[in-house]
């Protein structure tokens, strides 16, 4: 497909700019000339052209509006259309992030009351909502526990990451300035226990824990775990990216849980816009709550205020207070669903994984066979090894279906791995679909293979030249319009 | 309503297949003394109709003024309607990151138009998918910098916005650099000399703004070649996007990196959020940039397609190595940022000159008032400072007519305690401005 550059034609455009009403005056006359630029480079077409470009681009796009998206780590479930309707009422659209606090009540209502049903859920005594995605969130809490040290005069050197963790992790735990220390997993998929004792030290600052984690298990000794960190005097962080599994069925605060960060567009279902925005709350019990970002909300009698007078708070992580517009989806859902909604969404999402998992145990290999959480971890070996299909190829053969593939090659410590979320908003009939398709794909990995790596065929494009585009990199179109 | 289509006998068959008896049966991994046994303490369900109603009545409970005056780092411009129409496809917005190119060359083939026109209008080689918003880019080039070159200090210019400088304290109080402040000038530019002498040996970074937190325009190049030669990294940064249409870009004046906020491109303010980050840098840097890159390449039969590439910068492949922990961004904001460019087209020039004369109107019209001044004589785009009687109750004369005032410079900067910082766009009338100059004079 044309680039929109390659459609642009001098002399069209798509808009005409309202004509001034004020006296003109030449910005050269007051900037100096070396200050201001010629023209800008941009397309010229109409506004037909413009609209005909990105609806062809979309379709060209998958989302969970067009069909089963079982990405596992991504809780790709159905978005549900009030909550965008109501996001873009002029209400919560056009107020500017510094209007006076009377122009703001029903932004701060809403952001405070968030926060409210946040601590509820998962137990903390407090949520800040400023970080704007999940990893952003990862480094938000990390921060909160170093400024904890700092402030008690502790030197805290490292921080400790099971090596089944998303890269998220040890990358915000790096941007934080901490040393990076694998924990092991154990035969059943959880945390091996002696291997944290041993590494669990006073110059640790804590444990970053996804629970249930990557492979969609719970930790079962998650008793013991808190015990060994906090025992050191360590922290112990939850990577909140599984929390669709345990609404209103467990609380990570009662577990032992000092930080979470929650991914509000995965759990709370606001969309993920191909990637953003997000929306990363991290959530603190009691001790940690003075350092959290500036500013906070307060309630005095009826009405709400920001507080800017938090001396031991980490500071700020972004301009403003937060993706704001997101949060007004996610307070929507929260309230659409109730206290019983929300336990039932997770225990559906739960029902529904080990639904896949036992349907495809037969067909594919299991990494570990016991009761799983939201999602159920594969891996493609058996057909590596049957017929030199990869995982990538029977990724690749799923969009031939019409299905958005589980997400692949991850958690690392599964050799080429399948890991499948199909979420609460999926009927039988789709996760029976999916499943014959998944059992269809094995028996043609056997049967004709080549087919299988020669996905896919029915789409847009065919397999693409990854190692060129890294090679060779065109990131922006060098042409002239 | 929970959105779960399940039937009570599609649950039975479920709950069959997967061998258990009651759904609690899949939850023995939670210790007892852990699970829950009563409902969350939380308002019921609500119905669709009900719920509407209820957020609606908290819609209502904010103030949405017919004029505002502030920018300060988000700003009020009109959003062409194409842009709600694209953003509102949801084969766009309920997709998630294009890790699956092949059904998603929608959205690759817009990040990558998006990043071509932001390079343009940087005056940049690279443009990355987004960043958070303009303040976290601006801390991530100022990390990115000090990593790459092994230094630890930041030198930051005042007259950037201030929770700008905030963010980058943060970053870098987390990453153990330290940061220095370096004053402007009395015209509003930055100082030369202090800046260029807070610069040493172990600077990472400069880190300017421009137009700056005072709407005025810097003057990039006079510093460029000084900050290379003691070998740091000259960093630009911007918070009103359509200045880019009228301003000669940072990259032709020697910036490293450009990073600022998108959200004036086609992005409403959301009382702050979302927004984007607007990440572009030389060709140098390719390599080190943070976040998603989407690239052009080939599929097996040679036709053009786009894919995420370079990824091994990032945290997915390279964890505690990676360059940046940034996994999600704000994917559906670039693409409003993006529809927009392509609506306006060569036009962004005009409309920024449209800002340009909105805002020296207003400017000239304060000044007639008794006892008002402008503060700096260095020129601006559509922001400007006013020094006037009691801001305080200025601003509050205005509220009390539904009217969002001017930025109360005085919290941030005690040197400009009685002024304040105002801005006009395109959305400004003459008309607007008239109504502004007599609710300010009247008792």
């Amino acid at each position: 497909m044309e680039l929109i550059f390659e459609k642009s034609r001098p002399g069209r455009g798509a808009t005409t700019i309202p004509r001034s009403d004020v006296p003109e005056v030449a910005a050269g006359s007051i900037i100096d000339k070396n200050l201001l630029r010629e023209e800008v480079d941009l397309p010229e077409v109409a506004e037909v052209d413009l609209i005909r470009h990105y609806t062809q681009l979309s379709k060209r796009n998958f989302g969970v509006d067009v069909g089963f998206y079982p990405l596992g780590s991504c809780t790709m479930k159905y978005n549900p259309k009030i909550n965008e309707d109501i996001s873009r009422l002029p209400g919560f659209t056009s107020l500017h992030p510094y209007a006076p606090a009377e122009f703001s009540q029903g932004s701060l209502q809403l952001m405070y009351e968030t926060r409210q049903y946040l601590s509820e859920i998962f137990g903390m005594a407090d949520f800040a909502l400023q970080p704007a995605a999940g990893a952003h969130g990862e480094l938000t809490g990390i921060m909160v526990i170093k400024k904890f040290f700092e402030k008690k005069g502790e030197k805290r050197s490292q921080i400790l990451i099971p090596d089944a963790a998303h890269g998220t992790n040890p990358a915000s735990g790096a941007l934080c300035g901490y040393q990076v220390v694998t924990v092991r997993s154990n035969s059943e998929g959880g945390v091996d226990i002696d291997h944290l004792r041993e590494l669990m030290a006073e110059i640790v600052a804590g444990l970053m824990l996804t629970n249930p984690n990557t492979l969609g298990l719970f930790e079962r000794n998650i008793e013991q775990v808190a015990e060994i960190v906090h025992s050191r005097g360590g922290f112990l962080y939850c990577d909140g990216a599984n929390a669709n599994a345990f609404m209103g069925k467990t609380r990570p605060g009662d577990l032992g849980f000092d930080v979470i960060q929650l991914n509000l567009h995965k759990t709370f279902s606001t969309p993920h816009g191909c990637g953003g925005p997000g929306s990363g709350p991290v959530g603190v019990g009691e001790k940690l709550v003075p350092h959290l970002p500036i500013p906070r909300i307060v309630k005095r009698g009826d009405s709400y205020d920001w507080d800017y007078d938090c001396p031991d708070s980490i500071g700020r992580v972004r301009a403003f207070y937060g993706n704001f517009n997101v949060m007004v989806k996610a307070y929507t859902y929260i309230r659409s669903l109730g206290p019983d909604g929300l336990k039932r969404a997770s225990e559906i999402a739960v029902l529904n994984a080990n639904y896949v998992k036992e349907r495809l145990k037969p067909h594919y290999d299991l990494a570990y066979d016991r009761v799983c959480m939201h999602e159920c971890v594969f891996s493609g070996n058996r057909q590596v090894k049957e017929s030199g299909v990869h995982t990538s190829d029977i990724a690749k053969r799923l969009l031939d279906y019409g299905y958005h593939p589980p997400t692949i090659y991850f958690p690392m410590i599964v050799p080429e791995a399948i890991m499948i979320e199909p979420n609460e908003t999926e009927s039988k009939e789709t996760l029976d679909a999916f499943c014959d398709t998944m059992i269809a794909i094995a028996h043609e990995a056997k049967e004709n293979p080549d087919l299988v790596k020669s996905a896919p065929l029915t789409t847009p494009v065919r397999r693409l030249d990854d190692v060129k585009a890294a090679r060779e990199p065109d990131v922006c179109w060098k042409g002239r319009m | 309503m929970d959105y779960v289509p399940h039937t009570p006998e599609d649950q039975k068959k479920i709950m069959e297949t997967v061998g258990i008896r009651t759904i609690d049966d899949l939850f023995t991994d939670i210790p007892e003394k852990y699970k829950l046994k009563n409902l969350l303490d939380l308002p019921s369900a609500l119905s669709e109709q009900d719920v509407s109603a209820l957020m609606k009545g908290i819609g209502n409970r904010n103030t949405i003024p017919p004029i505002t005056l502030m920018g300060a780092g988000a700003y009020y411009h009109y959003i062409p309607a194409v842009v709600g129409h694209v953003i509102s496809r949801s084969e766009f917005y309920t997709a998630y990151t294009p890790y699956q190119a092949e059904i998603s060359q929608g959205i690759l083939q817009a990040i990558y138009e998006y990043q071509t026109m932001i390079a343009k209008l940087t005056g940049m080689q690279v443009a990355n998918a987004s960043m958070y918003d303009g303040a976290s880019a601006m801390a991530e080039a100022a990390v990115l910098a000090a990593k790459t070159l092994n230094r630890t200090r930041i030198v930051v210019i005042r007259s950037v916005h201030p929770e700008y400088r905030q963010v980058v304290k943060t970053y870098a109080w987390a990453n153990g650099y330290e940061v220095i402040e370096t004053p402007y000038e009395k015209s509003g530019r930055m100082n030369r000399d202090a800046l260029l002498e807070a610069v040493d040996d172990r600077t990472a970074a400069v880190l300017l703004q421009s137009p700056n937190f005072f709407g005025i325009v810097e003057d990039i190049a006079s510093i460029a070649s000084d900050v290379h030669a003691k070998g740091a990294l000259l960093v630009s940064g911007f918070t009103e996007a359509t200045s880019l249409g009228i301003l000669k870009p940072a990259g032709d004046m020697g910036a490293d990196f450009v990073v600022g906020e998108g959200q004036a491109f086609g992005n409403p303010m959301n009382f702050g959020g979302p927004y984007l980050g607007i990440f572009a840098g030389t060709d140098k840097f390719l390599r080190k940039i943070p976040g998603r890159l989407a690239g052009a390449t080939v599929d097996r039969e040679g036709k053009r397609g786009f894919v995420l590439t370079l990824q091994t910068r990032e945290q997915h492949i390279r964890r505690e190595k990676a360059t940046s922990n940034i996994c999600s961004n704000e994917a559906l904001c670039a693409l409003a940022a993006g529809v927009y460019l392509v609506c306006l087209g060569k036009n962004l020039k005009k409309l920024a000159e449209l800002n340009f004369q909105k805002a020296h109107y207003l400017k000239e019209t304060l000044s007639g008032l008794t006892g008002w001044e402008s503060v700096f004589s260095a020129p601006v785009y559509n922001e400007f400072v006013m020094r006037c009687p009691d801001p305080k109750t200025v601003n509050q004369k205005l509220e009390n007519a539904g009217i969002i005032g001017g930025y109360e410079l005085g919290k941030d900067y005690p040197d400009l305690k009685e002024c304040l910082l105002f801005c006009a766009t395109e959305m400004m009338t003459k008309d607007d401005i008239d109504r502004v100059v007599s609710i300010i004079m009247g008792s």
